[in-house]
């Protein structure tokens, strides 16, 4: 039985197809089961094995070599503060330090209503609006105290909806029309709507 | 643009919803791509070579060299490196989200070019919306019969896949980049093959290329290789694309011609940089992202030159332009790209891996006022241990350049700054105040 939904299976099953070698497919299904579920689950990862043809250990190894793959569970909101040489110089210390006290955890932990879970990033390539600031990957900066504190109760309040989705949800344009890299078309028409495009939570569960 | 050359790779980007087919197509899109079908791939190739474009992506290798390098096979690869993380650089990040029919343009020429039937754009993952423009521009170029089987009517066909990566840098070296791509994790691969031209994705010759290399393409397609060489002096033609940032009164991205335009352009014309923030003093400058020797005021009149920024002993890179002013603390900075280097070391190599983290730790020791005058030896000896002579370009020690640029930002710090080393020692403190 997997774990993966029937709709995200399908949606699996199409990006495998779209690579010469399935494993390809890998870091791509760990972020689809991402969107599913906000983390890597086990089970999820046994699922991504399956479809690439590896172990559930080496998609494990796999995915804990990249920062953006969680294989324990993380808040809906992943605010990823950069401290790099730019932002530095535009005062990112003190910033981390004052959204630290703001959301009341350090870097690495999740606020006790799993609202928040707070990273030190490095440079996000967004240098030039620093201090940068991304949460669930989209970018806000340069900010300051009483910036972060607004962007805070407009994820809170829900104002963000559209452009900040739970964590996961990465790429909500799905791949629709294209060649398999095997040669045989890809049906354009019967797709999966992408994870996140109808609403915040994707309507994948 | 101060030199009055064009514009190349951010023509669209003020447009409003630079971003869409309609937009693009208004613009003049996907016009080359037809001329370049028109053209025999040897002509295209030509084309290139005339141009002198060198790769944007970091190392400056001439786009049509390596071209020439790709293995004949009947299986062969283009792969577009969109990975950028290397401290301090958005210009690939602008491109994607900007213009990426631009992007994809590019790759289809570059693929025709090389007559690869299946590409791929490596995309950062932390590029959520670049992601989803990628993704969209792909579909919509596929809905126009610009990729697929048959492009525009020709007997070219050409499958594209964007590809999002799961953050890590190292993925932006080549062979890194090819074995995330083949799901595994980013480890470097033992050079030689030096070139992945030769082995390169699941083995198949591979040519790899930087998102600003290939947005170059489309212009040079349309105004011919010549037009393109005569911007810029030298070997270092055409524009390029700085992303400007740290201390400055307006950092940003600026495409400038190269080798014409000087530093002292960058960081001080009004229309660029406009000066040091609030005025003050420059104190030292990264002129080519954080693996790049640091420059002081003196080097200001050098130009945007790969070749004269080689020669004054540092790189252009990757295009990113660090402003530290009077009040940034030398030993900080370069303990924080030390600190950067040992978090993003993938551990393969035992001087990268040990190295980054050792002087990671007496770095901070020496910045938070713990440290003793022998440090500054110990550094260098460190940084030797790495990089033996310390000089530049550094020694190849290791499976990739990763470990011998950990030296550069150290060993530029103690160089032009030993007495503020020094004085975090006597006063037990950093001189600076805790700041920046
Ligand atoms: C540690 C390291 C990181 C790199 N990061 C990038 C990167 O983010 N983007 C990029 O295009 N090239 C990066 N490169 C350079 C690539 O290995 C490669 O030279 C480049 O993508 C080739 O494209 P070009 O010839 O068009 O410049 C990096 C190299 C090293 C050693
Ligand atoms: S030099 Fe560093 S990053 Fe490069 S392969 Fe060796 S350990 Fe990895
Ligand atoms: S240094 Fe922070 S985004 Fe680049």
């Amino acid at each position: 039985m997997a774990h993966l939904s029937e709709d995200n299976l399908e949606r699996a099953r199409r990006l495998v197809a779209v690579y010469p070698e399935r494993r390809s497919a890998l870091i791509p299904l760990c972020h689809l089961a991402q969107a599913q579920d906000g983390w890597l689950t086990e089970e999820a990862m046994e699922d991504v094995a399956e479809l690439t043809g590896v172990t559930p250990a080496e998609v494990r190894g796999t995915a804990s070599f990249y920062d953006m793959l969680h294989t324990e569970p993380v808040g809906r909101h992943v605010v990823a503060v950069c401290t790099n040489i730019a932002c530095m110089l535009g005062g990112a210390y003190e910033l981390l330090e004052h959204v630290e006290e703001r959301l009341g955890v350090r870097v690495g932990q999740t606020t006790a209503d799993g609202e928040f879970t707070l990273e030190e990033a490095e440079c996000l390539a967004g240098c030039d609006t620093a201090p940068c600031v991304q949460v669930n990957h989209r970018f806000f900066g340069p900010l300051d105290a009483d910036g972060f504190d607004r962007l805070v109760e407009d994820l809170a309040s829900g104002a963000l909806a559209h452009e900040v989705p739970r964590h996961g949800i990465l790429c909500r344009v799905e791949r629709t029309v294209g060649l398999r890299a095997h040669g045989a078309a890809a049906g354009a028409g019967d797709a999966p709507g992408a994870p996140g495009a109808h609403g915040d939570d994707g309507g994948v569960r | 643009m101060i030199t009055g050359a064009p514009p190349i790779v951010t023509r669209r980007v003020g447009i409003e919803d630079s971003h869409t087919i309609e937009r693009y197509l208004a613009t003049g899109g996907y016009d080359a791509l037809r001329a370049a079908l028109a053209m025999a791939p040897e002509a295209v190739r030509e084309q290139v070579d005339k141009a002198s474009l060198l790769g944007r992506g970091g190392a400056g290798f001439p786009a049509g060299r390596k071209w020439s390098m790709l293995a004949k096979s009947d299986t062969t690869y283009l792969v577009v490196n969109g990975d950028e993380s290397e401290p301090a650089t958005f210009k690939d990040h602008l491109l994607v989200e900007r213009d990426p029919h631009q992007v994809i343009e590019g790759t289809i020429i570059a693929a025709y070019a090389l007559q690869v039937r299946q590409a791929f754009i490596f995309c950062r993952g932390e590029f959520a919306l670049g992601l989803e423009r990628l993704q969209q521009a792909c579909n919509d170029a596929y809905a126009l019969r610009a990729l697929g089987e048959s492009i525009f009517g020709s007997d070219f066909s050409l499958d594209l896949v964007v590809h999002p990566g799961a953050g890590a840098y190292i993925c932006g070296e080549e062979t890194a980049l090819l074995e995330s791509l083949e799901g595994k994790r980013g480890f470097p691969r033992i050079k030689p093959p030096y070139f992945p031209a030769a082995i390169g994705l699941y083995g198949a010759p591979t040519v790899v290329n930087n998102i600003e290399t290939v947005s170059n393409l489309p212009w040079i397609v349309s105004n011919g290789g010549e037009a393109f060489a005569a911007l810029g002096h030298g070997s270092s033609t055409g524009t390029r694309l700085f992303a400007l940032s740290g201390r400055v009164e307006r950092p940003g991205w600026y495409e400038l011609e190269m080798s014409k335009t000087t530093f002292r352009d960058v960081i001080y014309d009004p229309s660029l940089g406009g000066g040091v923030r609030g005025g003050a003093e420059l104190k030292a400058f990264i002129p080519g992202g954080v693996s790049a020797p640091w420059f002081g005021p003196d080097h200001l009149d050098l130009g945007l030159d790969q070749d004269a920024v080689g020669a004054a002993g540092s790189m252009l890179g990757s295009g990113s332009i660090v402003v530290m002013d009077e009040a940034t603390c030398a030993v900080r900075a370069a303990w924080r790209i030390t600190r950067f280097f040992s978090r993003e070391s993938c551990g393969q190599c035992t001087p990268c891996r040990e190295g980054s983290s050792w002087l990671e730790k007496i770095m901070a020791r020496v910045e938070g006022g713990q440290g003793r005058e022998s440090d500054i030896d110990l550094l260098m000896d460190a940084c030797d241990n790495i990089a033996p002579g310390v000089s530049w370009p550094p020694q190849q020690t290791t499976i990739c350049v990763l470990g011998p640029s950990i030296p550069s930002s150290i060993a530029s710090a103690v160089r032009m700054f030993r007495d503020e080393f020094l004085r975090h020692v006597k006063d037990g403190a950093c001189p600076m105040g805790a700041g920046r």
